[in-house]
């Protein structure tokens, strides 16, 4: 009987499906954080399968910087009428008209730490007690720290020095009023193996991940997109390069590598040679060291 | 879908505080090359704005601000790596004793665990401590590093001794398999790399140990045990009968046919259909997520458990439980608890304190019976309800429980069953 081994990728969506019911059994109203990113594409995908024959049994949720990728706006509508199931959007935007935040000013302003205003407000507004996120262990060493079920208090804070236990497979979701939970059902996958199984299972992802031409500038080390909202420096100058996308986040700070992987079977072979970790060229990381532990402290995905 | 080892290994470092954990895994994955360049960039100058020159390797996985300033690993830190041989899941745990209920998260899903020991004070309390952790949770494989050992001259006489001490205390635990790797992880003797300081040490690298590893019996494969998570009702065309029991399978193997009971409440049935997401199979086995349908309706919601007919776990109310208290407000008398097991969920007291474990000694002291953070005992639990119930050794899934404070929704304690 000793051939009764799951390959590694099994293990690991085996670990996610377990997650992705739990958290359906445990918590009233649970959505999945949709970006339009790999790693939200992979959960929803995931919960398809922990649910079949059912429905997904969860709402996406995105939250709108208003400065997207079009094709990624176009992927989440799409999906969302594929499966059938509901569309909740938080608009930045909205949050910036209303007055709730403001604007950042200056060269490198965006609107990344917005979104946690947003987040919050659109987490309060529809009485989510759970939130599905689509972050990994493996990106960031702040996220390293995660559990898979992460309490946030009735700020939506994060405690890092103070989490709960988390022993075995054993997940407590219990909270309070006003309380609610982040899960993270893919936390022990790597950006390798999300490639893997997005390759091997065949999931359609955004073409940004692939390489094309695109109109492309050079700012602080990496490739920013031209966009609407790209407001040109002076020394600056648009060229048009074969790039390609590891994450997909803001449009305004998103940047690309050079690249000639145009294939699923390409990438994998490139991601295995990669040399820096993808969000390296997220400036919302590069901020300062801890960019991304006081953003999550305060709330963020 | 077969193949013939497990190709993941999870481990855990363990060991008083200060004695290199972090370092350790900062200079492994250095070493195999696992450190990416914007990740080393980031670490190269953060140690010169604390005033280190080089790297300080600890940062690799001490990524929380007040861990950096403090020198310390607060909370568990996971990191991955692979090698042509293996799939690596570190868990690297702190060593203070503030912290130690993450190092026991950290170390409850371990196959093996990383015991340092610093070779200038050889084996003190809190190693003695995690290594009965790592015992009490079963961990198969034990590796104990004594390291740096640059600060001793390298010397076979210190590791010699160091090893004596370790056996001496571990002989009194249920430890399956250790080893013992002199190291300097600071310098990386013996951790990728062979050490040129110690021709005297026959042994392997660590690296080298953990890649060849024998993990066979770390999931149960006889005792078949299905606790239901939810059942899938869809409402959909074609599938208005469908009643899917969905679950990850704790252990054992399941076939289409096989006759199952369901408990707690006996009721007897065969399986009609297994699922494994959405293709379906004719066998499935443990740890894999499935939904299956019987043959017969029976009620069955979440925290029942499918089992064969011809191997059922205990139903009790009242059982044993190695008990590790891991918050900081002690035992309340007569409180009722929720307890967790697999996918269940109960009200539980502590009816007695069995007796208290000196973690030094190894003594068993039955007359103290008040519990505080980190203390480690017997106890005997009763329940609301009957619990289907395998003991800790032979059943890591269906062994475990949780306590949780409902006034204050925390996890308080891990136990095992006895
Ligand atoms: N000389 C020498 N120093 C070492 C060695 N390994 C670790 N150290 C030093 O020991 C100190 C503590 O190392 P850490 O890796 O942070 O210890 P730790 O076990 O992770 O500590 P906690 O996580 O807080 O329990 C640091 O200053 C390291 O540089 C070694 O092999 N030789
Ligand atoms: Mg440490």
């Amino acid at each position: 009987m000793s051939t009764y081994y799951l390959n590694y990728l099994e293990e690991l969506e085996s670990e996610a499906i377990f997650i992705l019911r739990e958290v359906w059994a445990q918590f009233q109203n649970p959505v999945i954080l949709f970006s339009g990113g790999k790693d939200s594409i992979l959960v929803t995908h995931l919960a398809k399968k922990a649910f079949h024959p059912a429905k997904i049994p969860f709402a996406l949720m995105h939250v709108d910087t208003g400065h997207n990728f079009p094709e990624a706006i176009q992927f989440r509508d799409d999906i969302v009428e594929k499966l059938g199931v509901n569309l909740i959007v938080g608009s930045v935007q909205k949050s910036i008209d209303d007055g709730r935040v403001a604007e950042e000013k200056g060269k490198n302003a965006t609107r990344n730490a917005l979104q946690i205003t947003t987040l919050l407000d659109t987490i309060e507004e529809h009485k989510i007690d759970c939130a599905i996120g689509g972050g990994r262990r493996d990106e960031e060493k702040a996220r390293a720290k995660e559990r898979f079920f992460s309490h946030r208090d009735e700020f939506g804070q994060w405690d890092p020095k103070n989490q709960r236990p988390e022993l075995w497979n054993l997940l407590n979701g219990k909270y309070f009023e006003g309380e609610h939970f982040r899960a993270f059902p893919i936390s022990n996958w790597t950006e390798m193996d999300v490639w893997n199984y997005l390759t091997k299972e065949n999931i359609e992802i955004p073409s940004l991940y692939l390489a094309h031409e695109r109109e492309v500038v050079k700012r602080n080390g990496s490739w920013i997109p031209n966009s609407e909202y790209l407001v040109l420096e002076p020394n600056e100058e648009i060229v048009k390069k074969k790039i390609r996308f590891r994450t997909l986040g803001d449009i305004t700070i998103t940047g690309g590598i050079e690249s000639d992987a145009d294939t699923m079977e390409k990438i994998v072979e490139e991601v295995s040679t990669m040399r820096e970790t993808e969000r390296g060229n997220r400036s919302d990381d590069k901020r300062s060291e801890t960019a991304m532990e006081d953003r999550k402290k305060d709330g963020y995905f | 879908m077969k193949i013939d080892k497990n190709q993941l290994l999870r481990f855990t470092t363990a060991g008083s505080v200060d004695d290199g954990k972090s370092t350790l895994i900062g200079r492994l994955l250095f070493d195999s090359k696992s450190i990416f360049e914007d990740q080393l960039a980031a670490v190269e100058n953060s140690s010169k704005q604390k005033g280190i020159d080089g790297v300080d390797l600890a940062m690799f996985t001490d990524g929380l601000k007040d861990e950096r300033e403090q020198g310390i690993t607060i909370d568990v830190a996971y990191r991955y790596f692979t090698t042509p041989k293996r799939k690596f899941i570190i868990a690297d745990t702190p060593g203070h004793i503030q912290y130690t209920r993450n190092m026991v998260t950290g170390a409850s899903t371990a196959n093996a665990a990383v015991v340092l020991i610093d070779a200038r004070h050889g084996v003190i309390e809190q190693t003695k401590r995690h290594t009965f952790i790592a015992s009490l949770l079963n961990i198969p494989h034990i590796i104990v590093c004594i390291n740096k050992m640059d600060l001793v001259d390298y010397s076979e006489e210190t590791f010699n001794s160091i090893v004596e001490q370790f056996e001496e205390f571990s002989s009194k635990l249920l430890i399956k398999d250790v080893r013992y790797i002199p190291i300097s992880a600071l310098n990386g003797d013996n951790v990728v790399n062979r050490s040129e300081h110690m021709s005297w040490f026959q042994g392997s690298p660590m690296l080298h140990e953990l890649e060849t590893l024998h993990i066979s019996s770390d999931i149960n494969k006889v005792d078949a045990r299905f606790p239901v998570q939810t059942v899938l009702r869809p409402q959909r065309k074609g599938y208005e009968d469908y009643r899917g029991y969905a679950g990850r399978i704790a252990s054992g193997i399941y076939r289409v046919g096989d006759e199952v009971s369901v408990l707690p409440s006996g009721f007897n049935s065969k399986i009609k259909t297994i699922n494994a997401g959405e293709k379906e199979v004719e066998e499935a086995f443990a740890p894999m997520s499935v939904a299956m349908t019987l043959q017969d309706d029976i009620d069955i919601s979440r925290g029942d458990m499918i089992v064969k007919v011809n191997n059922q776990p205990e139903l009790s109310q009242e059982f044993d439980v190695m008990l590790c208290w891991l918050n900081n407000s002690p035992v309340k008398p007569r409180t009722k608890y929720t307890i967790m097991h697999t996918s269940n969920e109960q009200k539980a007291v502590i009816k007695d304190v069995v007796y208290k474990m000196d973690v030094n000694t190894f003594k068993r002291n039955e007359e103290d019976k008040d519990l505080k953070m980190n203390d480690i005992a017997r106890v005997k639990l009763k329940t609301s309800h009957r619990l289907m119930l395998d003991s800790y050794r032979d059943n890591r899934n269906t062994g475990s429980i949780i306590l949780v404070d409902e006034s204050t929704k925390e996890t308080v304690a891990a136990g095992m069953i006895v």
